[in-house]
């Protein structure tokens, strides 16, 4: 018994101090000095304020600014210190529920607006904290914010255009509009009242 | 469209290709005589072993390296359930999080040893930093070493001749983790770090909301927290090696777990890359390459089904869209489709291509949620998992799986003309076959039983999130998982109950020992006999016809245990969708 306990114990350490130690210890040097701001969050600060995440998306219901995916997250949504979906499969009543609530919202904000609804603006993300939304669904609120903001409607499209991403070297991903960014470039322009 | 899918899952293909022959040669040498770049590693491994007080050169009978792997992996399981019930007191806890319950804590420590990863709780509100690092980051490492190491045993058991031992646990489990898995996980952290994973030890980062909200109570929230960590060191092992249990609780889904298109194709390929590649150093080891290329084409074919039929569902979505007036149609603006618990850097064919990579191999990562699935496309990845992780399965074990279905195939067309079956030059006897039953048959019992318990108790009923078939399929996607060492959920399901923690607990570590022991014995034996002369009645192992019938004994045996159970939940479902 002996000739196994002994090597099976002093494994078990081994290999803890290796790879639970040793490894996570030298990443996170590696990572803090030769990229920083990505091993932090890549956070976004403003005057010395930290705005948010580049990679976390936030909540927006006004209608001066565009509105991410629907975030299943709890207690409010876009909580980012407990990710979560919905979990809804595709006949669960809440589901339905949780779409036409949004189109409703979407409705109401832009009363006027006949163009279908892009489906990643009625659903919620995996993550709860999606940053993104779909270049279509970019499109769908131009109108409104241009309205609510005073401005036209081309100067908020060339805002668009400016913050969509492509699909990493035109081929992996999908296009798409980080959404923080582009309400923070738009209070830049002209500040919501 | 169509050529979008093309482009997304052909440039996954080529890259893993591209991989499979350099890093399989590498890892052939790796358990060679000579291992490779002994210049870095050797005085680390001579070192180990002192500390082991073993002799490299000695090597083990079947029964002691199972004695060697059961003693180290229980030592495993004690420590880590203990870390668990004491991390409040332990440094490196900035959040203060409390002990976690004894059934989650079991849970979790039978998750992670038997490479399984199951995730009964959420990452960053339930475990430490520490525990995260020393607890699963170590298990991530040695479990995965672990399957490689029974992996080589058996292929030493079809390669030697009259020879009673299969090798030495220890320096398989020290080479696997030193050689193998360490420097491939270094790498891909700091890969990872630089497309935006998080990598600190800092506590969460509070940040002020740019547009402040109401909560339900109609106070004004102004501030949102973003929870943080040494993520990508512990995300890099957890896809090399098969593992699957995030840092955060929604997994690759999460943006600081995966946060653009490109960390999404590393991590992808991560899922894959060790089993792909050990086919290769299989034919290596063995002496021929071709026996290599035939697994790894049977796993690819079953895989690429698999995935076209889940990218199709996702993409035809769900008829309720439609309905109430939305665009769901793809178009060079938008992915279109089933949406619902995807991410948008994704899509469709990025999610539903990963939900059949991380359920064809036994990883269980996820980057969108599979509980909010079209029927069919949920179904995909449960079937995959219901094979019995052998469609690249772990690393080490998907191979030795589906070496053990090539056993089983070969005593099939046996049957069929006559013949004693052989493989490799070794003849397949009773002993040989008893054991290969006992492989097949364990995680599909284990399966039906756990979902049978589970649907006919209160305890398992009451956490059941969807109502109807698709609470059913919560259900069996949970055991299924389980009981194939896979890890991924329908997460509605409320698996952190005694209830769950206990069966599952006790279903992953049952499929993960209980079959290493026989295909051990499979080894021991195989190790034992002459080689056989090929001759004109030995069935080839290497041609499209035996990658054929091998496909067909996976899918039909997988097909017969699981049509009855499938039949309830995602199919109904699927006819219910449709009305």
């Amino acid at each position: 018994m002996r000739t196994f306990l002994r090597p099976a114990l002093a494994a078990i350490i081994i290999f803890s101090v290796l790879t639970g130690i040793i490894y996570p210890a030298l990443v996170t040097v590696i990572a803090q000095v030769a990229f920083p701001s990505q091993a932090n969050g890549s956070l976004i600060e403003q005057a010395g304020v930290q705005r948010g995440s580049a990679l976390v998306g936030q909540q927006f219901d006004q209608a001066g600014y565009f509105w991410g995916r629907l975030s299943a997250t709890g207690p409010v949504p876009y909580n980012a210190a407990a990710s979560s979906g919905s979990n809804y499969g595709p006949l669960n009543p809440s589901l339905a529920e949780a779409v036409q609530a949004r189109i409703d919202a979407l409705k109401a904000a832009d009363p006027s607006n006949q163009l279908p609804i892009p489906v990643d603006l009625v659903t919620a993300s995996a993550s709860g904290l999606d940053p993104e939304i779909s270049p279509a669904a970019a499109s769908y609120q131009v109108q409104r914010v241009a309205t609510a903001r005073g401005l036209t409607p081309s100067q908020i499209q060339q805002l668009v255009e400016q913050h969509t991403s492509q699909p990493t070297l035109g081929i992996l991903g999908e296009p798409r509009v980080n959404v923080l960014q582009l309400n923070m470039a738009l209070d830049q322009i002209k500040a919501l009242d | 469209m169509i050529s979008n899918i093309i482009i997304q899952i052909g440039s996954f293909l080529l890259v893993l290709l591209a991989c499979v022959i350099p890093l399989g040669r590498y890892m052939a040498k790796v358990y060679g005589e000579t291992p490779p770049m002994q210049r870095v590693f050797g005085p680390i491994e001579r070192l180990i072993y002192r500390l082991l007080g073993i002799d490299a050169k000695t090597e083990m009978n079947w029964k002691h390296y199972a004695v060697a792997l059961l003693g180290f992996n229980g030592l495993g399981l004690l420590l880590l359930y203990g870390l668990q019930r004491i991390q409040v007191w332990l440094p490196l806890n900035p959040q203060q999080l409390p002990a976690i319950s004894a059934d989650s804590a079991f849970n979790t420590a039978a998750s992670f040893v038997s490479n399984t990863n199951w995730q009964g709780y959420a990452g960053e509100t339930t475990m430490s930093y520490l525990t995260q690092m020393l607890g699963l980051t170590v298990q991530n490492f040695v479990s995965a070493a672990t399957g490689m190491a029974v992996l080589i045993g058996l292929i030493r058991g079809i390669t030697r001749r009259s020879s009673s031992t299969i090798g030495n646990f220890w320096v398989d489990l020290t080479r696997s983790t030193l050689y193998i898995l360490l420097p491939l996980a270094l790498t891909l952290s700091l890969v990872l770090v630089s497309q935006g994973v998080v990598q600190t030890f800092n506590a969460s980062q509070t940040v002020e909301l740019l547009q402040p909200i109401g909560n339900a109570d109609g106070q004004t929230i102004s501030q949102q927290t973003i929870a943080l960590g040494p993520a990508a060191s512990q995300i890099a092992i957890k896809q090399l090696g098969t593992n699957g249990g995030g840092f955060f609780n929604v997994n690759s889904a999460h943006p600081l777990e995966n946060p653009t298109p490109l960390s999404n194709l590393f991590e992808l390929l991560s899922i894959v890359l060790i089993p792909a590649a050990l086919c290769y150093t299989f034919g290596i080891m063995v002496g021929d390459k071709r026996q290599g290329w035939a697994i790894l084409a049977t796993m690819t074919i079953i895989l690429l089904g698999f995935t076209a039929l889940a990218v199709g569902a996702e993409q035809a979505g769900n008829p309720l869209y439609q309905k109430l007036g939305v665009d769901d149609h793809a178009s060079a603006l938008q992915a279109g489709g089933n949406m619902e618990g995807k991410e948008t850097r994704f899509g469709i064919v990025n999610s539903a291509l990963w939900a059949t990579v991380t359920t064809a191999a036994s990883n269980g990562s996820v980057n969108s949620m599979h509980d909010s699935y079209t029927p069919l496309g949920g179904l995909a990845p449960m079937v995959l998992m219901q094979l019995g992780e052998v469609v690249f399965g772990g690393v080490g074990s998907g191979l030795y799986g589906m070496l053990i279905f090539a056993i089983i195939t070969v005593f099939v067309a046996g049957l069929m003309v006559g013949r004693t079956p052989e493989y490799l030059g070794k003849k397949i006897e009773a002993f040989e076959m008893k054991m290969a039953a006992l492989i097949i048959l364990i995680p599909c019992v284990t399966t039906l039983l756990i979902t049978a318990i589970a649907v006919s108790s209160d305890a398992g009923k009451a956490t059941v999130f969807n109502s109807g078939a698709h609470g059913f399929s919560e259900v069996l996607y949970a055991a299924t998982s389980a009981a194939n060492n896979n890890g991924s959920a329908f997460a509605g399901l409320g698996a952190n109950t005694p209830f769950y923690n206990t069966w599952l607990g006790i279903a992953m570590l049952v499929s993960r020992f209980w079959l290493i022991v026989p295909t051990l014995a499979i080894a021991g034996g195989l190790a034992n006999k002459k080689l056989i002369p090929q001759s004109a009645g030995t069935l080839p192992t290497h041609t499209p016809l035996f990658v054929g019938l091998l496909i067909g004994v996976v899918l039909i045996v997988g097909a017969l245990t699981f049509i009855p159970a499938l039949a309830l939940g995602p199919i109904v479902e699927h006819l219910l969708m449709s009305l």
